[in-house]
């Protein structure tokens, strides 16, 4: 049988599907082993037991001068920016992208504007943001505002224009307003592929969070590993970064789960991502 | 005045003629079925009576009204696909139609305005055969049962024309059929005016009590796009006969045409010969 009609049962989709995983695990291991056995305070590749021990550290035991529990403190400030940020992006999308799909007016105005926007490299604005709205959390949101909200209100618009006409002008015969077209026809149907749009920009999104606390922040995820770094601090960083994994992870897992949940008739036909 | 009266209708997008010279009268509780070659227009036409498509020249009235320059409950519809709303139930599917119109700032009925919009749902879902599926979605249903939802959420708001383009045309023939019979029977109850363009000839006979055949009769072969296609028979039907066939006078013109080209096609081939 040829390669391509060849389909893995169950197990084995199961170990070929966690093969990297153990195949990256064992291999920083072995690394880590070698490294520590010739130099026991080499920084680059912690052990298990050290990363524990850092982390350890850093969610159970008070910090001392703020008494904070840093880990949770960090992830709290980094996912308040990151879903504030990601909650005012959707509202824009939708306020936009629904008018600039729907009615030809509004897409003369806003479609050549929105176009522009996205081309803006939204780390080339973080200066003017914090010159404008200061180093406080203001500047770090909206630079995830300025960097989503564009792109996810192209896909709002663009999926809008792909409703059938036939949905429309079916509407229209029922007697609908254009109110009542976005209300009813047009926001329920483009929902889910706007989920879909905040779950590819929260990609992005962590790139502008982090950068923004790299840059200027007082506590968050970015913030700590950057101020980490200086003493190479290892043992720190990597856990963070699987952390942040973990919970990008999570927050892409939830979203799907709840489109198919509330949307459960956008997932009954074809293989939503 | 007939009910239905296109009047000199002309349609055409920039240098494209897609119809030309349509003028037809149709009285109160007809059948009319059209068909005629792809693109010939027939759809257009239907568009053009539904509003969604204005004609360049010549004017469409129902019931004595000029047809407004946007698709109104005045008329239903049904399309081959896309006609029914994918993020509704089969029941929410006919309640809509009510909440539009009775809720213009919410788009939803509530309490005893909704019970009674569901009632009514209910007796439709009934008296097209599918109460059963009443929750779940138009994915969830064959493609003859989601015809069926659409015509029923069509006729919700009592249209003076409905209108069908291609209803049946992805169903299996067996389906078609009984889809055929449960169209007559709403027409025959209701005495709805209807207009339905079909490929299947068949079908327009046996349903129609008025066949209309849309065809181009003039050609330009260096500008293949230049006329548009018209009414070239006018057939009234009785029992899937046809009672007079009055071909319009456009169908003499077809013969000219016809003669035309050849002559052409003839001089052509002398002129390359010498």
């Amino acid at each position: 049988m040829r390669l391509i009609n060849q389909r893995p049962g169950h197990s084995e989709r199961l170990v070929l599907g966690a093969m990297l995983f153990v195949l990256l695990v064992a291999a920083y291991l072995i690394g880590s082993d070698i490294r520590l056995s010739e130099n026991p305070d080499d920084k680059l590749l912690p052990s298990l037991a050290q990363m524990g021990a850092a982390i350890w550290q850093l969610a159970f035991q008070p910090e001392q001068r703020s008494g904070d529990y840093l880990l949770w403190t960090d992830t709290a400030a980094s996912l308040a920016r990151l879903l504030g940020g990601m909650t005012i992006s959707a509202l824009i999308a939708l306020l936009i992208g629904i008018p600039t799909g729907l009615i030809p007016r509004a897409r003369a105005a806003f479609a050549p504007f929105v176009t522009a926007i996205c081309l803006i490299p939204p780390i080339t604005i973080l200066p003017i943001l914090f010159i404008v709205f200061g180093l406080g959390e203001t500047s770090k949101v909206m630079l995830i505002v300025i960097g989503t909200a564009p792109y996810m209100a192209r896909t709002v618009a663009q999926a809008v224009a792909d409703i059938p006409q036939e949905q429309i002008v079916k509407g229209l015969t029922l007697g609908a307003n254009t109110w009542q077209m976005i209300l009813r026809v047009v926001m329920p149907q483009i929902m889910p592929k706007l989920i879909t749009a905040i779950r590819l920009g929260l990609g992005p999104a962590w790139i502008f969070l982090i950068s923004a606390e790299a840059i200027a922040s007082t506590g968050g995820l970015g913030y700590r590993i950057f101020l980490v770094r200086r003493y190479l601090s290892m043992d720190v960083i990597l856990p963070y970064v699987a952390w942040i994994t973990f919970i990008a992870f999570t927050l892409d897992w939830l979203l799907l789960l709840y489109s198919r949940k509330r949307y459960r008739w956008a997932h009954l036909s074809g293989t939503a991502l | 005045m007939s009910y239905v009266e296109a009047r000199n209708i002309w349609v055409a997008y920039g240098a494209v003629s897609v119809l030309e010279r349509v003028s037809i009268a149709v009285e109160r509780g007809t059948f009319c079925t059209i068909v005629g070659a792809s693109g010939c227009g027939k759809s257009t036409f239907l568009r053009v009576l539904l509003g969604q498509e204005q004609a360049t020249r010549g004017a469409v009235y129902v019931d004595g009204q000029r047809v407004p320059e946007e698709p109104t409950s005045e008329c239903g519809i049904v399309f081959q696909r896309y006609s029914v709303f994918p993020h509704l139930t089969v029941l929410q599917n006919l309640i809509i139609p009510a909440e539009f119109g009775a809720a213009p700032v919410t788009g939803r009925l509530f309490g005893r305005r909704y019970a009674r919009a569901r009632n009514a749902a209910m007796a439709m879902l009934g008296h097209i055969g599918i109460a059963h599926a009443a929750d779940l979605y138009p994915a969830q249903l064959s493609g003859g049962m989601q015809q069926r939802l659409a015509i029923a959420q069509a006729l919700l708001k009592q249209p003076k024309v409905l209108l069908l383009d291609e209803p049946f045309g992805a169903l299996d023939p067996g389906i078609r059929s009984d889809m055929q019979v449960l169209l007559l029977s709403i027409w025959r109850e209701t005495g709805m005016t209807i207009f339905m363009v079909t490929h299947d000839i068949a079908e327009a006979f046996r349903l129609g009590t008025r066949l209309i055949v849309f065809d181009k009769v003039r050609h330009d072969p260096q500008h293949p796009t230049a006329y548009g296609a018209t009414i070239t028979y006018d057939l009234r039907l009785k029992n899937g006969k046809a009672l007079d066939g009055i071909a319009t006078p456009h169908l003499i013109e077809t013969k000219t045409a016809e003669e035309e080209r050849a002559t052409h096609v003839l001089s052509l081939s002398e002129t390359s010969r010498a």
